[in-house]
């Protein structure tokens, strides 16, 4: 016993090192697995305060930018308003109110990363603006992620820009759909998997979302084909995807909720038992 | 000592400000950011007890990460970074560690770059490897570690230089 005990006091600073070292080596073996919510994540009152802080400086920096996106998304809205084949006198009310299927949250981006291989965001909008975990973020030039952990009033984004993420899309021509992924070498480029050999791709065609995750809805847009490849086994084509937005300049985005979202997942738990 | 306490609590928040609020955004070529935040565990007391220099650092770790909600990667070099710091200063300022007298305000340039430089690499190194943890992701590891600890040690020992004349 007393040898024991002089070991420990003799090697303290190793064991201690070692538990410090265990811990930490346990928390980032957990990041990276990926259907557990992490404990430690910026997502809380005093990171979220601070980087409110800084962004409240920040944001008078791009506000030219800011105001081009709008008038070129407003433009784009006016566009398909006003060529839409029923005038907007027609568009009944209750059908609007309430067969509703997409209720939609805007929100600031806190902080953005885009540097590292493994990249989240960070949004004001919380548990408390009806902020739950598993709804998509989009950006008016496309796709940004989907939310992972929220806290009061704020949360925590997985980025399309992290290598845990995957994206259901698909061409926008035809219905072949494959993963979006990202490989962690730059942030413009993305790889879109898995998509049949069948499917006629060509240099410049657009991909868009697939609409089959109950998460985003079908057919926003997200970029255009860069060039693409057979896969090793030679059964489906990898997709360079050059994307519209540029994920390293983003101010204000929108938050998606399906409103059907617990009926599909219901639906589809019950074929898995 | 409760001056020397406040002025560390300081060092730390300042640390941890500086690098959230402007060393993470400046992705130079696209992805080196300099981690500056270390320079309090190259600057922390050698009389000071160990222990607590490994309990600080991992604090610090800890607290970059759940700003940059990355695990615990950062947490787990800075305590690698404290931990092999004797190894460091032996070999960076030999007989003045073993005298206990190198005292930060006032050192050969030389000596500070060889222990500012190859503690860096230690600790980016350590940063990178848990950050891709892939064995295929080598060459990324590499690139990334090298880049950015050249970054680090250039902006590091600026700082430390600049902050240390004002001390004396």
């Amino acid at each position: 016993m007393q040898q024991i005990i002089n070991f420990v006091i003799r090697n303290k600073t190793f064991l201690l090192f070692l538990l410090l070292f265990g811990i930490s080596l346990a928390l980032t073996i957990q990041s990276h697995s990926y259907h557990r919510s992490r404990f430690i994540n910026s997502a809380n009152a005093v990171t979220g305060g601070i980087y409110g802080t800084i962004n409240s400086v920040d944001q008078y920096f791009s506000l030219k930018q800011e105001n081009e996106l709008l008038i070129e998304e407003n433009k784009r809205l006016k566009e398909v308003l006003f060529n839409s084949k029923e005038s907007l006198a027609t568009g009944t009310k209750d059908s609007i109110l309430d067969g509703k299927k997409y209720r939609i949250t805007s929100a600031e981006v806190y902080k953005n990363s885009y540097s590292l291989t493994n990249n989240y965001l960070t949004l004001n909008k919380g548990n408390k603006d009806g902020i739950k975990r598993d709804f998509g973020v989009i950006h008016p030039k496309g796709i940004i992620g989907i939310i992972d952990n929220t806290s009061n009033g704020y949360s925590t984004v997985l980025s399309i820009l992290n290598k845990k993420s995957r994206i259901n899309a698909k061409l926008k021509a035809t219905n072949h759909f494959g993963s979006l992924t990202w490989n962690g070498a730059s942030p413009d480029i993305m790889q879109l998997i898995d998509v049949s050999k069948f499917a006629p791709v060509k240099v410049g065609d657009t991909i868009v979302s697939g609409g089959q995750s109950a998460i985003f809805p079908k057919g926003i847009q997200i970029g255009t084909v860069e060039n693409f490849t057979t896969d090793v086994g030679g059964d489906t084509y990898t997709i360079d995807v050059r994307l519209f937005n540029d994920m390293t300049n983003i101010g204000k985005v929108y938050i998606i909720e399906n409103t059907d979202r617990e009926e599909i997942k219901q639906l589809e738990d019950k074929l898995n038992e | 000592m409760n001056s020397a306490l406040g002025l560390h609590i300081i060092q730390f928040i300042l640390l941890v400000l500086a690098q959230v609020a402007i060393f993470n955004n400046i992705n130079f070529l696209g992805y080196i950011n300099p981690y500056i935040y270390i320079i309090f565990i190259f600057l922390f007391p050698i009389k000071d007890n160990r222990l607590i220099l490994l309990l600080v650092s991992f604090l610090l770790g800890m607290t970059i990460d759940t700003f940059l909600d990355s695990g615990g990667v950062h947490a787990a070099s800075s305590v690698l970074l404290a931990y092999s710091r004797p190894v460091l200063l032996k070999f960076s300022f030999g007989m003045l560690y073993e005298h206990q007298s190198v005292k930060f305000n006032n050192l050969e340039i030389g000596s500070l770059i060889s222990y500012v430089a190859v503690g860096t690499l230690i600790h980016h190194l350590m940063l990178f490897s848990l950050e891709i943890f892939n064995i295929s992701g080598i060459w990324l590891i590499l690139k990334k570690t090298l880049f950015s600890s050249i970054f680090t040690t250039i902006v590091a020992i600026l700082i430390i230089i600049l902050f240390s004349q004002n001390r004396k």
